[in-house]
């Protein structure tokens, strides 16, 4: 019978016990003596949130075929079953062996957004690892950190041994394969970090020192280990056909967020938004071959036995196969009583078609990201979206039966003007009035347009990243405009419109770009009961306050400053793939309203191109 | 084919809720490839159909539900395709034909139900605890405080409690489940644990339930007869 590190009495007595237990179907059990390496995978979250990350289940995967390793997870307990492992000294532990993390060899972070850093530190409190790495003994697993969230690791760097820069399934074999070699020769901690850092991507923040100027920015970031690498590369899988998938995914038995079969089509964006990371630090877009996947999602509907499957990437309908593989799932799925779910498809005949036959109409809505207002505004983001698509696809659908709109915008963008705010307001009104141009007996009922805004922050290895972000009060203000204007639209009665907490962004923004100081704040915000941070309900504003003031860190030097393009930024020992040229030409393009074609209309030289593959040799072979 | 399955919550899984544990079925079901039955719609679903949840703690050798399949199938085939897909704590005991329409399914026919209580270590009653557990049931009426949806009100738990027994270092009892009257073993415990002047905390035993029954008497006679021993084998 399995173990567990829990007793009945607190299994009992805190919410969803099933978060702690595993034993979940395709999970894995290995024989703890026959492996040489134990690792475990974290995504410092709620188990419900963890289970959802595809990223996870492809490394679980990948690093549990080998015999010698055997990959458990791990995830954030919630408030309920941290407070009683502090009280009764429980220390974390993987769901698998239900054996405790500290006498694991790695433990490994996926670190998907910001606001999970301090979560991160809990994670190591309650496995009883120094949270600082230079404190950490011959004792304490390795801990690594992967993520988009590492492409500016400063914020976080003293809490890890070692950073992954790129996809997971490049280098591991390669990393645990040192780490072997330098078991079996009974070699220290200090010098697997020094063998590691020769492996491409792998990025020991203890061999580099950063200095900075008078005036706080970087001054030199150096290395201190002479053999440790100037610049980290990031490591991309370029051949995402032939390569390692969760064929057999583990399947919780509590609702996940994400609690269906997922079908990654490809990865990387063609389309170049100038504000978004994942645009560029994913690049160049490799599209994984169509019969592969239609085999994938057969085998893993059979293994699984989900009812639903969904595609995932950044952009599916600039998958080429997108139709064959849609018709495909069409054939199979019905049958056998699985629903699909569509990913936000760019509306047209396609996918209007489609969304018919899977979907109610009655229920379901459409959605549409222009992220902006107006069109100088789109031009700005490199949002190829306008509103003639806007109006035609949603007048099509509206046609079709629809009557529920979404709409998603970000607010506090470079070179905004009111004009652009008053812009979303605008654009739902033309929404609302090219549904009630179709006659009354031939509509269903009244529409409704739900506009969401969120605010605009940026990224390290955007275009933006040397933009000024807006403060809170603007933040609020700029809300309140598209507020008042959306009341004075003559549909305001189908229109609805909401916005994305501030305080949040803020320190978001803060933890994006910022420095190897910045971990102070984290550190000290932990200190003072942050926890859990994404979670409206657990967020606790005052404990980052409060920490800012107790470090004497400034926010707004990370946040509405900007920066300048000869700034040396803490990101930039990261070569992404996107050169920094290209990054300041798309700055300057932005700034002159003009728009840049995406990938498959003419390259750019963004510099991915060196990689060898993906898009940028489409129809070169 | 309409076919109960009888299956087995054993050790971690007993911390896995009735809902969880419907949905979890529903995925064991396809892999299996069994050929399930969906309702219309967009969202179409399989009807399953489980007698009396299980409390969330409570470990089972005799739980049930009912499914409907597309065409005739070997009962013992059923079972062992299930059977084949299920997790550590999980196993397919059974699985029988049982005649079509509403009044036969699952859910409303639970009459009774039988409970073992395993006492954890150390954690028995004090002495003789064995002794006064006959004396407990011999009694004519065991009134109770019982919280309603209202109120809390006195009950008389006595006629629901069909059986009573030590079974080795176990208390074993047969209640009456259901919609009509149902009762928690852990309540009966409750009452014991006052008749013996004893306190008894819910995390002093492990509740058991084994096995759950129909009543097939008529004119207020009962007789019970075990939901799987309703159904039949199909070769």
């Amino acid at each position: 019978m399995r173990k567990s590190a829990l007793s009945d009495e607190i299994l009992l007595s805190i919410e969803k016990p099933a978060r702690y237990i595993g034993n979940e179907v395709n999970s894995v059990m290995k024989d703890p003596e026959q492996v040489d390496i134990r690792f475990a995978m974290c995504f410092p979250d709620v188990y419900e949130i963890g289970m959802s990350h595809l990223g996870i289940q492809i490394l679980y995967h990948m690093f549990n075929e080998r015999p010698d390793v055997w990959c458990e997870r791990v995830y954030s307990p919630w408030p309920d079953l941290d407070a009683r492992m502090r009280k009764d000294n429980i220390p974390l532990f993987a769901l698998e062996s239900q054996d405790p993390i500290r006498a694991f060899d790695f433990l490994g972070i996926t670190i998907q957004f910001e606001m999970c850093y301090t979560n991160i530190l809990q994670v190591l409190e309650l496995s009883g690892i120094p949270l600082e790495a230079s404190e950490r003994t011959e004792e304490d697993p390795i801990v690594i950190g992967g993520g988009p969230c590492v492409y500016n690791p400063e914020p976080i760097a003293e809490f890890f041994d070692i950073f992954y820069i790129g996809e997971g399934e490049t280098v591991y074999d390669q990393l645990f394969d040192v780490y072997k070699k330098n078991k079996a020769e009974g070699k220290s901690r200090r010098e697997f970090l020094e063998a590691a850092c020769q492996i491409p991507g792998i990025y020991v923040p203890m061999f580099y020192d950063a200095e900075y100027q008078e005036d706080g920015t970087l001054h030199s970031f150096t290395r201190n280990y002479e053999k440790a690498p100037e610049v980290i590369e990031k490591q991309v899988l370029m051949d995402v056909t032939h390569a390692p998938y969760p064929k057999a995914p583990v399947v919780p038995f509590i609702k996940a967020t994400q609690d269906r079969v997922v079908l990654e089509i490809q990865r990387g964006c063609i389309r170049g938004c100038r504000f978004c990371q994942a645009g560029m630090i994913y690049r160049p877009t490799r599209e994984r071959d169509v019969e592969e996947l239609k085999k994938w999602a057969d085998t893993m509907l059979k293994t699984t036995g989900y009812e639903e499957i969904s595609l995932s990437s950044l952009s599916s309908s600039d998958y080429s196969k997108l139709p064959e593989l849609i018709n495909y799932l069409m054939e199979i799925c019905p049958e056998r009583g699985v629903n699909i779910s569509l990913p936000s498809l760019r509306i047209d005949a396609f996918s209007l078609d489609v969304m018919k036959k899977v979907q109610d109409i009655k229920k379901s809505s459409l959605t549409f990201a222009p992220e902006a207002g107006s069109q100088r505004m789109r031009n700005v983001i490199n949002k190829g979206l306008t509103e003639e698509d806007i109006l035609e696809g949603a007048g099509k659908a509206f046609e079709g039966g629809w009557n529920k709109v979404k709409l998603y915008f970000m607010l506090g963008l470079p070179t905004e003007t009111e004009e652009d705010i008053k812009g979303i307001a605008h654009l739902s009104e033309k929404i609302a009035e090219r549904y009630y141009e179709i006659p009354k007996d031939q509509r269903n009922g009244k529409c409704q347009i739900t506009a969401s805004s969120s605010f605009f922050i940026p990224k390290p290895f955007t275009p933006f990243q040397w933009a000024p972000m807006n403060r809170k009060e603007e933040f609020l203000e700029k809300a309140r405009i598209v507020k008042a204007e959306v009341r004075a639209m003559l549909n305001q009665k189908s229109i609805r419109y909401n916005y994305h907490e501030a305080d949040i962004s803020m320190l978001e923004g803060v933890l994006a770009r910022g420095d190897r100081r910045t971990a102070k704040v984290v550190l000290q915000a932990y200190r003072n009961g942050a926890l859990f941070d994404s979670w409206s309900e657990y967020f606790r504003p005052e404990a980052w306050e409060k920490a800012f003031e107790e470090t004497g860190i400034d926010p707004d030097f990370y946040t509405v400053r900007e920066r300048s393009v000869d700034e040396l930024l803490p990101w930039d020992f990261i070569n992404a793939g996107v050169s920094k040229k290209f990054l300041i030409r798309e700055w300057e393009q932005a700034k002159a309203e003009t728009v840049t074609p995406n990938c498959r209309q003419r390259c750019s030289g963004c510099g991915a191109k060196c990689y060898g593959g993906g898009v940028c040799f489409e129809g070169q072979d | 084919m309409k076919v109960r399955i009888k299956f087995a919550k054993e050790g971690m899984m007993k911390f896995i809720g009735h809902l969880d544990i419907m949905r979890y079925f529903q995925k064991a079901i396809r892999r299996a490839e069994l050929p399930i039955a969906y309702s219309e719609g967009f969202s179409p679903h399989m009807i399953l159909s489980f007698a009396a949840p299980l409390g969330v703690g409570i470990t089972s050798l005799g739980e049930y539900f009912d499914m409907e399949l597309t065409r005739e199938m070997p009962t013992e085939e059923i079972r062992r395709r299930l059977d084949q897909e299920m997790v550590e704590g999980m196993r397919v005991l059974s699985a029988r034909r049982v005649p079509d329409g509403k009044t036969s399914k699952a859910m409303s026919l639970v009459a009774a139900a039988d409970y073992r209580i395993l006492f954890r270590e150390g954690r028995q009653p004090s002495g003789g605890w064995k002794e006064k557990a006959a004396e407990f049931f011999a009694q004519e009426s065991i009134v109770i405080w019982r919280k309603t949806k209202r109120s809390e009100k006195e009950t008389d738990i006595r006629p629901w409690i069909y059986q009573m027994e030590v079974q080795g270092e176990d208390l074993w009892m047969q209640v009456s489940t259901g919609s009509v009257s149902n009762l928690k073993p852990e309540l009966v415990m409750d009452a014991f644990a006052a008749f013996l002047g004893e306190e008894l905390p819910a995390d002093a035993y492990q509740v058991q339930r084994e096995e759950v029954y129909a009543d097939i008497g008529e004119d207020g006679n009962r007789v019970l007869k075990s939901l799987e021993d309703l159904g039949e084998e199909v070769e």
